[in-house]
């Protein structure tokens, strides 16, 4: 015997978080799997999208939250342009990797030494120096792996692709003000 | 045509070729192109990560300074992921009222206010649109025959916010490649996804991704893109592919101004095919 979901007592509190104005939208997913057959990184998620969204609709955020799948999402948009019931499923996602950023879970430690990096180097100049983020994620990240860059970056330094820059790590950054507003007007919400 | 032109982050460093031969090609189409001032960073694909609010005021910040300086004109962009956020941001706000006072409200600081009346154009949108392929025919002094191109257009420069081609098998690039004289080589993974940052986070996830699209690839002279991330994804880990592959894989990748440059005729130095990892030695 199949038990019966009442989608009417899921708490959606984190689900207002991640489809602000698309609950309705959401609910209307069948399971088709497009998205997870349309994924170039599906085969090494540890969930699939379409479990991932089957999940978002019964409210189970925390454990998406804490899964690698979110991570692997190269924001490709194949999904997205390819769902049958028009679900923005790439944007929903980037909502959910904002709201795991927010709530300090750390399922790729990777990731989030990606994302706080670009976004200080970002804060500080104003533009992407791109050397000073690599050094920077890699010393965050794992110092070790940056080994496995070093052949590529010798070669991009030969190049002239890549040239060396003082750090500026003192001081105010260009876009202090900018990020402080924001900040401001995003905890009014 | 007159343009302004939003060069974005990676063509002031790693790209930097892209950006000298999009310029060149522009003149040699007879464009007017004029840089955008005091630009900043999109935001890329970290902001709206950090937040929301974010992701749209970054790529709203320039738009502003486009619509003070720009005159009417269009902003001309040859990253992908800076066109997308800048497409995204208006589309969002141009339906979202209070979003759009919100991001207002942060630009004050910035002594700005974006009002929603500029249009961010993909280089690939104005060559095959805006110059087509007569014009570009015209200007051609060394037809590239003999060379077999394969076209990469990557993800989000067909998707999902770009009206001027097909978000999943695009074609804008053909009659651009066949007036230049080349052979196309069509294959499977022409927007394919490039595999972007996980070659940094999750390298080999990244990497498979990559091997995919220079697999598709193998038999073509060259690879051209569109996009300075996918430039560098398929230009800089072949060393790495071919060891995932267990063979070699060697295939020069351009960025579809260089290829235009030489069949333009114009000096090899403006064109800076001596930057990329894997070594461009093209017969035609």
């Amino acid at each position: 015997m199949t038990e019966a979901i009442d989608l009417a007592v899921i708490d959606r509190t984190l689900v207002q978080k991640v489809v602000p104005g698309r609950w309705e939208k959401m609910l209307s997913c069948i399971q088709c799997g497009t998205c997870s057959a349309s994924c170039p990184a599906a085969h090494a998620m540890d969930l699939s999208p379409r479990r991932m969204w089957r999940m978002v609709q019964l409210g189970m955020i925390e454990e998406v939250l804490r899964s690698k799948s979110i991570w692997l999402c190269s924001l490709c948009y194949t999904c997205h342009v390819r769902c049958p019931r028009g679900i923005p499923l790439t944007e929903t996602i980037v909502r959910l990797k904002e709201l795991a950023i927010e709530r300090g879970i750390v399922s790729s430690p990777q990731s989030d030494a990606f994302y706080r990096t670009f976004a200080d180097v970002m804060r500080r100049y104003g533009r992407m120096r791109e050397v000073e983020f690599m050094a920077r994620y890699f010393l965050a990240s794992n110092p070790l792996a940056a080994l496995g860059f070093a052949r590529l970056g010798l070669k991009m330094l030969a190049r002239g692709k890549i040239g060396l820059e003082v750090p500026r790590l003192g001081g105010k950054g260009r876009l202090d003000r900018l990020f402080q507003r924001v900040a401001e007007l995003e905890g009014q919400k | 045509m007159k343009y302004i032109f939003y060069p974005g982050c990676s063509q002031e460093g790693t790209a930097r070729e892209y950006r000298d031969s999009t310029l060149a090609v522009l003149q040699a189409l007879g464009a007017e192109v004029q840089e955008l001032k005091d630009w900043t960073c999109c935001g890329a694909s970290v902001a709206p990560v950090m937040s929301d609010l974010l992701g749209l005021v970054l790529p709203a910040r320039n738009l502003a300074l486009a619509e003070q300086q720009g005159n009417g004109r269009d902003v001309l962009t040859v990253c992908s992921a800076c066109y997308t956020n800048f497409r995204r941001t208006a589309a969002t706000l141009a339906i979202d009222r209070s979003l759009h006072d919100k991001v207002n409200q942060a630009l004050e600081v910035e002594g700005l206010t974006y009002q929603g009346k500029v249009t961010a154009r993909h280089l690939l949108d104005i060559l095959a649109n805006d110059f087509g392929p007569e014009a570009i025919r015209a200007r051609v002094q060394k037809p590239l025959e003999g060379l077999t191109v394969a076209p990469y257009y990557g993800c989000q420069t067909v998707r999902p916010y770009s009206p001027h081609d097909n978000p999943q098998r695009p074609t804008s690039m053909l009659p651009i490649l066949e007036a230049l004289g080349v052979k196309v080589h069509r294959h499977p993974r022409e927007a394919s996804c490039c595999g972007t940052s996980l070659l940094m986070t999750k390298p080999e996830v990244g990497l498979t991704m990559v091997s995919a699209v220079l697999a598709a690839c193998e038999g073509a002279d060259c690879i051209v893109t569109v996009c300075p991330m996918c430039h560098m994804n398929l230009d800089a880990y072949q060393d790495k592919v071919s060891h995932l592959l267990g063979r070699t894989v060697r295939i020069p990748v351009v960025h579809l101004p260089q290829l235009m440059g030489l069949a333009f005729g114009l000096p090899e130095e403006s064109l800076g095919l001596r930057r990329h990892v894997t070594p461009v030695d093209l017969k035609f």
